[in-house]
């Protein structure tokens, strides 16, 4: 079994706690003068998204999480599992819903997502920061209106559901950012 | 630790000016009351033994040890200026590197500034409030009431346990309640003290004044002299300023005999917890036995006065270079 002293803390670590994946998401060293010291960190469940707070007496251990992220492109959904496929070896892998939670609406076919392994099984899935969606459902456009700042609701391909401003058609391709969910331009792809 | 400033200092260059001036004001403090600046060495055959101290050693080998020594490096200067105390030194105060392994952090260096200073004839209560006169000008907080409190009192006040009389398995449950989450060893009372205290306590302490905390369980006495009319708890404060702790003082110690009992108990502590043995000081133990004036001490964290000061978060802010770039 791997282990982490609490030295190695850092960032971004990744810890087995309650039989659960965590990463580190913030680590303070704290220690009075003459006291004990402690490592307080805040820790986010891979699989639930939930940050918690820990505290460990400096210089225990704690178990390593067997986490990788890898870069792997998306395939299909057949309904069932979302499939994705390491660029280089062609090796593919089935992520369930659970795992690619609400990120399915930004999922596009071909695109390059980052996959997070637990025991190489995803356990979640992260898609590119911009991806490029065709509205397939909108109100007509009103066009020449680039000026008004008023939006709208546009249904895209992927089911994603993004504020546009009102020039917006069916059939335009639209950059998004997958991180807010906000609409940055159309795009000509 | 990321090594990612390369060589740039860690802290804006007007931070090192103010620092520089906070450092200028602090020696125009002593000067005018009198108090003689020391130096005393960095390296020494001795130690300190406290568990929760681990000190550098490196070796020397020359003119006084031709076989070679071991030399450690002072985590605080307290026991060269004791040795200076009996010997008729009266008031001195010193600014100077410590060095202490394993702390590294926002708020922690394994090398910082300290400044340690005594004063015979005062004890803590009188040592406090000089403490309080020097740093609430640098601070800004001259007209603001300063704000002392047992450790019992601060314990009951932001804990609502009472941390002279609860059990250990009290100590955990109020842990718990604090929704302190994570350990769940067999720990001895002291250890959840201090989680409780830094996790529960100190952010409360000196939210807008001084708060020094005073009294402190017996078994975290450290050099501290116990209360002669209550020996549950010793004559030990500490400062805080927005939750950080700043200061550390004692009415001292001056009993030979206990203070020999005290760092074997300590060299006892770290045989259990499989720490190194450390020498202990017999200069300093001879130097109580001499005979040694009745006094109160205090050691100051210079890196968090200024970082306080300036209004920052991190030591890094205030210090030219830290560990992940020197």
């Amino acid at each position: 079994m791997a282990t982490y002293s609490t030295n190695e803390f850092k960032r971004g670590l990744k810890l087995m706690l309650d039989g659960d994946p965590y990463t580190i998401v913030e680590n303070e060293f704290v220690k009075p003068g003459k006291g004990q010291a402690f490592n307080r960190v805040k820790v986010r469940n891979l699989k639930s998204g939930r940050v918690i707070e820990r505290t460990f007496k400096s210089g225990e251990s704690v178990e390593a999480a067997d986490v990788m992220d890898t870069d792997m492109q998306y395939l299909y959904n057949d309904g069932e599992a979302y499939h994705f496929m390491h660029p280089e070896s062609f090796e593919q892998i089935a992520a369930d819903a659970a795992a690619v939670g609400d990120e399915a609406k930004w999922l596009k076919e071909q695109d390059i997502c980052v996959v997070t392994l637990w025991n190489g099984v995803p356990i979640s899935v992260t898609p590119p920061n911009h991806v490029i969606l065709t509205v397939v459902e909108t109100d007509p456009g009103v066009r020449g209106d680039t000026a008004t700042g008023g939006t709208k609701p546009a249904i895209c391909d992927t089911g994603a559901v993004v504020q546009v401003p009102l020039f917006i058609d069916v059939g335009d391709m639209l950059k998004v950012d997958t991180r807010s969910g906000e609409y940055i331009s159309r795009a000509k792809e | 630790m990321a090594v990612g400033k390369g060589w740039r200092p860690s802290a804006p260059l007007d931070h090192l000016q103010q620092r520089a001036r906070i450092l200028a004001r602090i020696r125009a403090f002593f000067a005018e009351r009198g108090v003689m600046e020391v130096e005393t060495p960095v390296l020494s055959p001795a130690a300190i033994t406290d568990p929760h101290l681990e000190s550098f050693r490196t070796h020397y080998t020359g003119p006084c040890y031709a076989g070679g020594a071991a030399l450690y490096l002072h985590t605080s200067p307290e026991f060269a200026m004791k040795r200076l105390l009996a010997a008729g030194s009266g008031s001195i105060y010193q600014l100077c590197k410590v060095f202490r392994q394993g702390e590294a952090g926002c708020r922690h260096n394994p090398e910082f500034s300290m400044l340690e200073w005594y004063r015979p004839g005062f004890d803590h209560h009188g040592l406090m409030d000089e403490v309080a006169l020097l740093v609430a000008p640098l601070l800004g907080l001259e007209d603001q009431q300063v704000e002392k409190l047992s450790y019992r009192e601060a314990f009951r006040r932001y804990a609502a346990i009472d941390p002279l009389a609860a059990s250990v398995d009290a100590l955990r449950d109020c842990a718990v309640r604090l929704g302190i989450e994570g350990l769940d060893g067999e720990y001895e009372a002291d250890v959840w003290l201090d989680l409780i205290l830094t996790h529960a306590v100190e952010p409360q302490l000196g939210r807008d004044a001084l708060c020094f905390i005073h009294d402190y369980p017996a078994s975290q006495a450290a050099l501290a002299q116990l209360n002669p009319d209550n020996p549950q708890v010793a004559e030990r404060f500490e400062l805080y300023y927005q939750g950080v702790e700043l200061a550390n003082g004692f009415h001292e110690l001056a009993d030979a005999t206990e203070q020999r009992r005290r760092f074997s108990d300590e060299n006892e502590a770290r045989k259990k917890q499989g720490l190194e043995l450390v020498p202990m000081d017999e200069h300093l133990l001879a130097a109580l036995e001499h005979g040694f004036p009745p006094c109160a001490g205090v050691a100051l964290g210079v890196d968090r006065l200024v970082m306080l000061a300036l209004g920052t978060q991190c030591l890094a802010e205030v210090m030219a270079f830290t560990i992940d770039n020197c």
